[in-house]
Order: structure tokens, then sequence, then C-alpha cells
């Protein structure tokens, strides 16, 4: 095996040489040793801080959370009673001689991309984020670097999306559809994103919407954390079937694999996720339709917020990564794929499942 | 193409058979009638010719689009359909062009002689020009293989209403070998006599497996038992002195089995025959491999006919003196066939036997001898029952024989394609030859989706060596397969060829070390 001059493999050397920088990936998420700070840690760690609530990024059993103010509730309503702190976007924050500053991600209520400067290096973790405005989340604010990280979950020239009031267009028309056909429409979404982008911009005045529990949940603490939310109707069990007739119930993919649907006798079924671009994925799910509809970039924005960051060096996460990266290596990037516990958007998401 | 792609859209945004139909039955009450026939063919697997190849739509696709080619593989690799991943990454249509979609297919067909360069100027114009789901359509009119989640069957239900005229009418008139520049939408389903097109068979009638207690058939006296042959399913025509062959598949295969349209010719004016078109030598059937070596064939050499004789086993006389008897009781059908078969000492025209039983379990005993028998077991069928068009329950069923199993250790994984990219669901199967494993079968179907996610978890942790998409894999996993039949094979290490293998049940009571040997597939070899 080839050593270096300190006799070191050269796996070694480069594992040395990443935990030198400011930021690196210690298998317990991203780490700055400066601070002794992880950034979306997915295994225990001491000092934890969260870009965004979804589960895949705010994780149980940190000794202390910091998240953005508007995250604080979400992140109380996951994780129960943990140690958080919130900060507000612009804030500066040092540890132990390192700037931590959150900026807003665009991806969901409350996210945020965490700049972390240290002697004049500069790197952002973005999270997950768009740059689409949904009108509920802190609009994206671009934050130049030396390095950024970024997902690629829709990293592949195919996913680009038409602008979001189409799609809110597509829905309202579908709804009435189904409404004047005595339907039930039925639409799964996040409980925490595009669950309420849902609310906020569909036509109130077709009908009543009503939230499944785990999505009724997350809006009771938004609610209570000041976010105003139009009105919903929880779907408890002891609503009659009649009270559901032309109405829009939204509701967790895995609420809809259940026999929790049953109650709406003729209902039909939709689906808001970016993966219902593709024919092949929608059919898979024996919905009735799909509605091109996320809250990640498209592959327009994941290209156009990596040049605004004006980084030369890019870090890659989950998604299409390897394909996403060597895209960016063509561009003249110094691109890179990381290895990380993140999931992008989940079409059979489990997260919600724990959430009554 | 605006009424077609919305045709299309209803049809993609809804799950319900019904809908589709109410789609399809709006669309024919506004297309024009070039429209609707187009439809009626490209629903029927009739698509124009081709004029462009798909290498050149990626490559301008990638130049249009300015997504360079390695990445349109990619992202084609990931959308599993050409015409799709074509339609996703172009940019957005900066003009319009109202033309319907019978005029899309003659500019597609017009191409057909013209420079490349000028070919590429079209599919430009045509991409600027069109949305997303006309693009799709237009795409899939060039690449063919038009699968939107509209059957025939459900198309035929849609014309019966547009036109009020009972399904199996329409299922009839749809038949045949015509296309959208041999006919006309007036010609094809609303002139009066249908048999303007003497090749016109009927549609078949198709059986389901049976499913419940055989005795729940009731009275066996009712029902009559043919041995069901592994041939091909044939409909044989001779009109006006002319013959013709016809697959299930709704294919002409008359230049394929050149000995029965021999033989067709010579039957009385206006008859058509079903039955299976079977290889057989000396009063016995032969096994299915002799027939695949004659499937696809438009010339059949002498030595072929020589080596694979087939024969016409008759089941049931459709038309008789050039009128359609489909509706008169299996049993006058069939004295009327017999009487055919017995005029005409044919040796190429067998009549398929009526098996004598007294009641279901003498039956039952008998199925047992299917497979020394070539047979794959009965078909049992109403004495009363007209023929029907489709696949209908009730009148006729299959009773098949149960299939062979055996425990098979998995050694090599696949990705699926498309939709399915993300999990390995092809697999390649072995049985222990002494203390080594030694592959025979590959399956893939069988499993549902949550076994295939479990399955690609462990090949990703067990993969020993990747050959591009294949993955071979720690021999540890157990499964069942069925299989229908098993024949010597020198092309397969094994020496065995199986007929349909696919996936059973996953045995996870087995360690490998538990699959069956090789010695227990040959003890099955007829
Ligand atoms: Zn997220
Ligand atoms: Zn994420």
């Amino acid at each position: 095996m080839k050593k270096d001059d300190r006799g070191r493999t050269s796996r070694q050397a480069r594992r040395y040489q990443d935990m030198k920088r400011l930021l690196s990936f210690d298998g317990k998420g991203i780490y700055c040793a400066q601070a002794d700070v992880h950034i979306d840690p997915w295994k225990p760690v001491a000092k934890a801080f969260i870009t965004h609530g979804h589960s895949d990024h705010a994780r149980w059993g940190m000794g202390s959370y910091v998240c953005t103010n508007a995250s604080v509730s979400i992140l109380k309503h996951r994780l129960g009673k943990v140690k958080i702190h919130g900060i507000a976007y612009g804030e500066a924050m040092m540890v132990n001689g390192v700037e931590f500053t959150f900026f807003p991600a665009g991806h969901v209520i409350g996210s945020a991309q965490i700049r972390v400067s240290y002697k004049g290096e500069t790197w952002v973790v973005s999270g997950d984020y768009k740059l689409s405005n949904d009108g509920i989340s802190e609009a994206f604010e671009p934050v130049k670097c030396h390095t950024f990280i970024t997902e690629s979950t829709f990293g592949l020239p195919v996913y680009r999306w038409d602008p979001q009031e189409q799609i809110y267009d597509r829905m309202n028309t579908w709804w009435k559809k189904n409404q004047a056909e005595g339907k039930v429409s039925i639409i799964t979404a996040y409980s925490l994103g595009k669950a309420q982008r849902i609310i906020q911009n569909l036509d109130h005045s077709v009908g009543k919407i009503f939230t499944h529990g785990a999505i009724e949940a997350t809006n009771r603490a938004l609610r209570a954390s000041g976010v105003p939310l139009l009105d919903t109707t929880h779907a408890t069990a002891n609503l009659d079937y009649k009270e559901y007739a032309g109405g829009l119930v939204i509701a967790t993919s895995s609420a809809v694999n259940s026999n929790w649907t049953k109650k709406f006798k003729d209902f039909r079924l939709g689906i808001a996720s970016g993966w219902m671009q593709v024919r092949g994925a929608r059919r898979r799910r024996a919905a009735d339709i799909g509605f091109v509809l996320s809250d990640h970039a498209d592959w327009n924005e994941l290209n156009q917020a990596i040049a605004l960051t004006e980084a030369s060096e890019i870090y890659v996460t989950h998604g299409f990564s390897e394909i996403f990266s060597q895209h960016l290596i063509e561009q003249g990037y110094d691109a890179k794929v990381v290895k990380t516990a993140f999931e992008g958007e989940q079409l059979d998401s489990t997260e919600e499942e724990k959430v009554a | 193409m605006k009424q077609f792609a919305q045709l299309f859209r209803k049809v993609e945004e809804t799950n319900k058979t019904n809908d589709k139909v109410d789609a399809l039955v709006h669309f024919f009450n506004e297309a024009d009638d070039s429209d609707k026939l187009w439809t009626i063919a490209l629903f029927s697997h009739r698509r124009p010719r081709r004029t462009i190849t798909t290498s050149f739509l990626r490559e301008w696709a990638s130049e249009m689009s300015g997504v360079p080619t390695w990445l349109f593989e990619e992202s084609y690799h990931i959308v599993g359909d050409l015409a799709e991943t074509i339609s996703l990454v172009l940019p957005n249509p900066t003009q319009k062009d109202e033309r319907n979609l019978s005029d899309w297919i003659e500019y597609i067909q017009g191409l057909r002689e013209v420079e490349e360069e000028e070919k590429k100027r079209a599919v430009f114009y045509a991409w600027k020009s069109l949305n997303q789901d006309e693009r799709f359509l237009f795409n899939k009119l060039i690449t063919g293989g038009f699968r939107i989640g509209i059957s025939q069957k459900l198309m035929t239900r849609a014309l019966s209403k547009h036109l009020d005229k009972p399904t199996n009418e329409i299922a009839h008139r749809l038949m045949g070998n015509w296309t959208p520049d041999s006919t006309d939408f007036q010609q094809l389903l609303l002139d009066d006599s249908i048999s303007s097109d003497t090749s016109k068979p009927y549609p078949f009638y198709l059986a389901y497996a049976v499913e419940e207690k055989i005795e729940d058939l009731g009275d066996p006296d009712e029902w009559t038992a043919e041995w069901k042959w592994d041939g091909i399913r044939g409909q044989v025509i001779c009109r006006e002195s002319e013959s013709f062959i016809w697959s299930r598949g709704e294919e002409l295969v008359t230049d394929t089995f050149p000995e029965i349209a021999m033989m067709a010719t010579k039957l009385p004016e206006g008859t058509v025959i079903d039955g299976e078109i079977l290889g057989y030598e000396n009063g016995s059937p032969l096994s299915f491999q002799a027939l695949q070596k004659r499937i696809g064939r438009k010339k059949v050499t002498k030595k072929l006919l020589k080596e694979a004789p087939v024969v016409l086993m008759a089941y049931d006389l459709l038309e008789c003196k050039g009128e359609d008897i489909r509706n008169q009781s299996l049993e006058e059908r069939r004295l009327k066939l017999a009487e055919i078969v017995q005029d005409l000492q044919h040796p190429t025209l067998v009549l398929s036997e009526s098996v004598k039983f007294q009641n279901w379990e003498t039956l039952a005993e008998l199925r047992k001898t299917s497979r020394e028998r070539g047979a794959e077991g009965f078909m049992l069928k109403k004495k009363a029952s007209p023929y029907l068009s489709g696949r209908k329950k009730g009148d006729w069923w299959k009773w098949k024989v149960d299939p062979y199993t055996i425990d098979a250790v998995m050694l090599y994984a696949q990705r699926g394609h498309g939709r399915r990219s993300s999990l390995y669901t092809d697999f390649t199967f072995a049985v222990w030859n002494g203390d080594r494993l030694v592959t025979f079968a590959k399956a893939y179907s069988g499993l549902t989706d949550k076994e295939f996610k479990e399955i690609t978890a462990f090949v990703k942790n067990n993969t020993i060596e990747r050959f591009g998409p294949v993955s071979s894999v720690k021999p540890e996993l157990v499964f069942e397969l069925a299989f229908e039949g098993i024949q010597e094979s020198k092309r397969h290490k094994s020496g065995v060829a199986l007929r349909f293998p696919r996936i059973k049940r996953w045995r996870r009571d087995k360690p490998a070390s538990e699959a069956n040997h090789l010695e227990d597939l040959k003890a099955l070899l007829p």
C-alpha cells in the first residue's frame, strides 16, 4: 500500500486533510471540529444545529439543539422535551471563534441554510431548499460562500416545475370536478410544508378543507406559534362521512395506505410530489392524479442556487448525487459526492406515522 | 393534437375504467373521422411506419435542450420511456400549431424519404410548437408502443357507446389486417357488410382458469372436456378459395404455416375454424419447442417443415358455408366441425376429441395423465354455450394441471428498467449439482414490491461481483419456482430448459443447502 511521507495511507491522509477543514463529514453528521458542533446530525451528539424540522434533519437524542425561532415549535412538537435554543435569521452566533448564521432556505416554515465562517473561510450548509417563494416559508436568500453543501433530490434535467399557481389551479379544477360528481377529493402531502401550502393556496370558497391527524397536529403547533393558517377541519373518527361530501381532505401518504380512507366511501386520490413529474412514478401509486408540487429545488433552481453562492467547491448529498456532481464538474466546479443520512422527498414517507 | 392530448390527459388523470370510457366517448363524439380512425388504429397496435430512428431523436433532443448526451441517457434510464424523457427535457414551446392528430401523423409519414437535415428541421419545428403532453404523444407516434392505459377492450366499449352498436360487433369489425390507409371510419365501423374484407377473423373467445372446486360447475352432463394443448391458438379461414391464418395476438401467420394454409384452401367455401396450431407427428403432439422453431418465420424451408411439422387441432367452428354460427350451441357447432374434418380427410386437420367422463372425480384422475400426453390439462365447455368474444367467465374454463415446482438459490440479480430501475427485479437461479451450484432459470414476476425492496437491500449488501447491471450475490436466498414444462437443452449449462418459470414464493424458512438438486429437475424430464 502506498504511504505518504508521514507514513499514512492515502485514505488516512485524505481523512486527516478533511478533518482539518472547517467542516467535515464524521459519520454522525456535518461536523465543525473548531466549534465542536454538528449540523443536522443523524447520530447522537452533544451540540446540534438544525436546518429544518423534517425528521431526516432534526432527529431525537442530541444534547442540545439550535434552530431558527420559527422552527422551535416544530422541533418541540416533533421531539418533545429537549433543550432548544432559537435564533433569528441573520443573527450571528459565535462558538469558539466560529461564526454561525442562519439564512432562509425557502423549503418549509423555519427552514434555514447555515453559514459557517472562520478565519476567512466560509461554508454554507443548505439542508433542503427551494428558490420559488411559496408564501409561507421565509423566502430563499442566496448566501455567498467558498464551499456549498447542496442536496440533489431532483438533480436531473427532467425535473423542472411549472409555476406553482398553475398547480393550485389544477388542484382547484380537479376538486370542483370531483365535487360535481359527489366525490371527496383526497390529496396526500407532507405534514410539514406541502400540507400548509395547499391549505393556504386552494380556493376555500369551493368547499371545506379537512386534515388528517398528523397534519392537524403540525398545524396546531404552527398556529400556536403564530403562523396565520387558514381554517381547516380535523377529519376525526366521529365525523359522519356525509360531512365530507364535496370536501377536500389533506392526508399523509401513510394514512392513505391504511384503512383510514375507507370512511370517505367514494373518493378520488391525488398525490402532491415532485416525483409525479414522471408517468411511471404516477402510475405505480394507483392514484388518480399526480400534482407536481415540491418543496425541493428543481433542476433549474439547483443550478441557479449554486451559481448565486459564487462557491467554487460543491459537496453534493442526497438525491441524484453522482449524476448531479458530474454535471457540476462539467460546469467547472470542484464538485464531490458525499454520503449523508438525509432523504430528500419521499413518496412512502414513514416519518409521519409516529404522529397520531 | 389538442383534442387527442386532452383525451390523453383525462385518461391519465383517473384510475377508473368508467372515466376512461367516458373520456373516449367524448373524444369520439367530438373528433373528425380521420382522427377517430387513427385513434382506433393506435389503440389496436397499428402504428404509423417509423420514419425516424430513435438514435436521431436522442441526439436532437440533446441538442435542442442543451443537455449533454450522457446526462440525457441517465435521465432516460430513470424515466424509462424515451418519448417521455424527450418531452421532459425540451425547453418550453415558443409557437403554436393547431394541426390535429391525423395531420401530424401525415407530417411524420411524409418524412420517410427526406434527408436527415430536413427530418431534423421538421422534428424541431414540432417540438417548438407543441406543449409537453402533445410532444410526448408526437414522440410516441414516432417511437411506437402506445401504452397509455387504454386497452382495445376499453376502446371497444367506448365505440359501442359512441355508435350505439353491440360490443361484439365492434370487436369483430376492428379485427383483421386493415390499416388507416386501407379503410376509413365509415367503412370500418358503419358499412352494412362487415365481410367486405375476406380475411377478417372473429374475436377469440378466451377462458379463465377454474377458481373454485370443480364440482361447483354442476352437472357433468352439461359439460364437455377437451385436452388443452400447448401450441398457438389460431383461427383458420377459407373464403373465396383463399385461406388466412390468424394467431390469437391478431397476427396474420398464413405464411408461417403453409401446410395448414394449403389444407385450408380445400375447406368448404366460407369456413372459419378455431383451433390450436400444434407441433404434431405420428398421431401425437410434439413439445412446444418444436413449434418454437417455426414462430416468427415468414419463409419456411422444406427442411424445417420436416423437422417441425404442425397440424391444426380443431376446437370449434365459427363460420359454416359463409354463415356466422357463433350463436348456435357448442354441440351443434362441434357436429358440423366433425363433419368437415371427416369429409376433408387431411393429415394436417385433426379434430380435438371430446373426452368422455362420468363424473368429476374420473375426470380429475384423467387430468393427472395430462403431462404424459403432452397436454396442459383440460378445457371445460358448456355444451349449450355460444361462442362469445373476449375473455368471459361462466361457459368455458381452463382446468390446467398444477405447475411443477422446485426450490432454487438466487445467484444473480439485475436491476429493473424504468419505474423499477432502483430495484433488483430480475434474477437467475441455481440448483445443486454435487457441491456446486448450476444456474438453470431466469425469473422475475411473482413477488410484491415490498419483497423486491427487501431483496434489493440484500443484493446491495451481498454483492460479490458486478457485471454492468448484473450483480452476482452470495448464494443465500431460496425461492420456490413454478414452471409449466421442462425440456432437455444443449444450450443451457444445466442441460434443461424450463417453460414459463416464475417465482412462486420466497422460502425464508430454507437455507441454501436445502435447495433442490439437478437430479430432482432431471427427474421431471418427459
Ligand atoms: Zn426537508
Ligand atoms: Zn431532507
